[in-house]
C-alpha cells in the first residue's frame, strides 16, 4: 500500500512579502487564515496587493475552520531527487472563503481513495527555515 | 464588401536548425541556433539578413525559460546595421503564434519593415519539464511549489482531471490524440520520433508522470531554434516565396484565465478549459470566418488534454464534446478531409516532430498555405495556428493562401 506523503521538510522552502506573509505567519501558528477585502468582503488567494473585486488595498485576514473540499488533483510520481515519492498535489476550495482557492496535498492517503467533491480538513507540515505548510487529510 | 481578413501583412520565410533531443545541441549556444534559424529564413525569402529591422519576440525574449536572447546579440553577431522595432509580448508560450501579430503591429504602424520571430532552445543546465522545481522561490510561487507540481504537464494534469470529471473525458481521447500526432511525424525528416510509431498498448502500458497523464501525454523536450519573417503584403510580392497572408492574429486573454494552471483559480467554464475562447471569437470576427472555413489546425500541444480543449475553445466541437470530436477520427491527417474532420498537427506537433515553444506550428501553418507541407491538405485556404494555452497572453493566427 502507497500512501501519499508531502514533500519532505527540508525540501520544501518559501519566501514571503508583506502582502503574503499573514498567511504564513498564521501557519506557523496553526492557523489556516485567508485574506478577506475590508471593503466588500471578497475573499483572494494567494493574497494580493488590491481587492479584484473593488479595487479597495485593505485586508482582514479570516482564521478558516480548515475544512476544505477537492477540486481536483493529481497523482505525481516521482520528484526530482526522491524518484519513488507519491504525491497528491490539490485544488481546494475552501467553504469558509467562498472564491478562493489553495494548492496543497492531500497526505497519509492511498492515492486512489482521493475523488473530486471529497471533504478534507487542515493539517501542517513542517518546513524549511521553521515554517508551516498547510497541508490536508481526508475529513473524519 | 465582404470581409476577407487583415490581409496587409504576409509571412515571407521560414527557417530551423535540427532538432535535437534535450540538451544534446550542446557546445550548440541560443545564440548560434537562434542566428541559424534567422539566416535560414532569410535565405527562404531571399532576402540580406541585412534587410531585417525589427524583432517581434514572445516569451519575454526568454530563450525556455531559463536562458534568453536579445536584439543587440543577433546585430553584433550578424552584422544587422539598424533596427526600429525590436519588442516581445510577455509571459510564455502563450504568445506564440501572437509575436506574429506584433510583428504586424510594427509594420502597419510604419515601425518597422521586415520583422523576424525567432525562439532558440538549449537545455543542457535545467530541462523544462520540470523547471518549477528548480526554480527558486517567489512569494507567489511559494502557493504552488511545495505541492510537487514540479512542471507545467503536472499543472495541466490537474486541470485535465476537471475536464474528465465535468465531461466523461476518457485517457482514450488524449490517445488518440497522442496516436495522432506521432502517426503525422512518421515521414518527417526532422521529427525525432520519425521512425517510432506509437501504438494503443504504448500508450496504456506508459509510466504515469501525473495522473491522469502518463509519458506520451507530455511534450518532448528539445534544442533547436526556429524563425519566421514577416513583411507588409506589398513588400511579399518581390520576394522569392509565395508570401502567406495574415488573415487574423489575436493575444490577449479574461482574468477567469489570468495565470491559469499557475494559480488554479479559475471558475469552472475556463479551469476545465485552454483559455482560448476569447482569442478564437476575435480571430473569427477579424477574419470573417467560422470554424467550418478552416482547413488546418495547428494546435499548440504542450500536453495531450490542451489539444482537446482547444478544439472546444475553436468551436471544432461543443464544449465537453471534445471526447466524442476525437475519438470519431475526426482530427486525423486526410489530404481530402470531409466536412467536420480538420486534420489537426499534420507536422506531428510538439508531442511527436520538435517543440520549439509553438514555432513549429507557425512553420507549418506556413508551408501549408504555400501547398508544399509534407501532409499537405489538398487546396488548404486556411490555416489556424494558436500559442499557449499557458498565462496570459495566449494566441492565435489565421493564415491565408495567396493567389500568386
Amino acid at each position: 500500500m502507497v500512501l501519499a506523503t508531502a514533500l519532505p521538510s527540508e525540501q520544501v522552502h518559501i519566501t514571503t512579502d508583506p502582502i503574503t506573509e499573514p498567511f504564513w505567519q498564521a501557519a506557523k501558528e496553526g492557523r489556516l487564515a485567508a485574506p478577506k477585502c475590508a471593503a466588500c468582503g471578497h475573499f483572494r488567494l494567494p493574497p494580493t496587493p488590491y481587492c479584484p473585486e473593488c479595487q479597495s488595498p485593505e485586508v482582514e485576514w479570516v482564521e478558516l475552520s480548515g475544512r476544505a473540499e477537492v477540486y481536483s488533483f493529481a497523482v505525481v510520481h516521482g520528484f526530482p531527487g526522491l524518484p519513488d515519492i507519491t504525491l497528491v498535489p490539490v485544488v481546494v476550495d475552501l467553504p469558509d472563503a467562498p472564491g478562493a482557492r489553495l494548492v496543497s496535498n492531500v497526505i497519509d492517503i492511498e492515492p486512489g481513495d482521493v475523488e473530486i467533491g471529497m471533504q478534507l480538513t487542515v493539517d501542517f507540515h513542517p518546513i524549511a527555515d521553521g515554517w508551516q505548510l498547510p497541508v490536508f487529510r481526508k475529513a473524519q | 464588401m465582404a470581409n476577407n481578413g487583415l490581409r496587409d501583412v504576409a509571412i515571407v520565410g521560414i527557417g530551423a536548425t535540427e532538432y535535437y533531443k534535450r540538451g544534446e545541441s550542446w557546445p550548440r549556444t541560443t545564440t548560434e541556433m537562434a542566428c541559424e534559424a534567422i539566416l535560414n529564413a532569410c535565405a527562404d525569402a531571399g532576402i540580406s539578413v541585412k534587410d531585417i529591422d525589427g524583432f517581434a519576440y514572445y516569451s519575454g525574449a526568454s530563450a525556455g525559460y531559463g536562458d534568453k536572447m536579445d536584439t543587440a546579440d543577433f546585430m553584433e553577431c550578424l552584422g544587422i546595421d539598424e533596427v526600429t522595432f525590436t519588442a516581445a509580448l510577455t509571459s510564455g508560450g502563450g504568445g506564440a503564434a501572437g509575436s506574429i501579430g506584433l510583428a504586424r503591429a510594427a509594420i502597419v504602424a510604419g515601425d518597422a519593415t521586415v520583422v523576424v520571430t525567432v525562439m532558440a532552445l538549449q537545455q543542457a543546465k535545467q530541462r523544462l519539464g520540470t523547471v518549477f522545481s528548480a526554480a527558486a522561490p517567489n512569494p507567489i510561487n511559494s502557493f504552488l511549489q511545495p505541492s510537487g507540481l514540479a512542471g507545467p504537464g503536472h499543472l495541466m494534469s490537474v486541470l485535465a482531471r476537471r475536464h474528465m470529471h465535468l465531461y466523461g473525458t476518457t485517457r482514450d481521447a488524449f490517445c488518440e490524440i497522442a496516436l495522432t500526432e506521432r502517426e503525422n511525424a512518421q515521414n518527417r525528416p526532422k521529427a525525432r520520433f520519425r521512425g517510432t510509431p506509437l501504438t494503443r498498448e504504448d500508450y496504456f502500458n506508459a509510466r504515469m508522470i501525473a495522473e491522469p497523464l502518463c509519458l506520451y501525454d507530455f511534450t518532448q523536450e528539445n534544442d533547436g531554434a526556429v524563425a519566421v519573417i514577416t513583411t507588409s503584403t506589398e513588400r511579399a510580392r518581390d520576394m522569392r516565396q509565395r508570401p502567406v497572408p495574415v488573415v487574423a492574429a489575436a493575444h490577449g486573454g479574461r482574468r477567469e484565465w489570468g495565470r491559469a494552471f499557475a494559480w488554479m483559480g479559475m471558475p469552472d467554464e475556463y479551469f476545465a478549459s485552454a483559455g482560448n475562447r476569447p482569442i478564437a471569437d476575435r480571430l473569427y470576427k477579424q477574419a470573417g470566418l467560422t470554424p467550418a472555413d478552416i482547413d488546418v489546425a495547428l494546435l499548440y500541444d504542450h500536453f495531450t488534454p490542451m489539444v482537446l480543449m482547444q478544439l472546444e475553445d475553436y468551436g471544432f466541437c461543443e464544449r465537453g464534446e471534445g471526447n466524442d470530436f476525437v475519438l470519431g477520427g475526426n482530427i486525423r491527417y486526410s489530404a481530402d478531409p470531409r466536412p467536420g474532420q480538420i486534420p489537426v498537427n499534420t507536422h506531428g506537433g510538439q508531442l511527436s516532430e520538435a517543440y520549439i515553444i509553438g514555432m513549429t506550428h507557425i512553420m507549418e501553418g506556413v508551408e501549408q498555405m504555400r501547398g508544399t507541407a509534407i501532409n499537405q491538405v489538398t487546396d488548404a485556404q486556411h490555416a489556424l495556428v494558436t500559442g499557449g494555452p499557458a498565462s496570459l497572453p495566449v494566441s492565435g493566427l489565421i493564415l491565408g493562401r495567396s493567389d500568386s
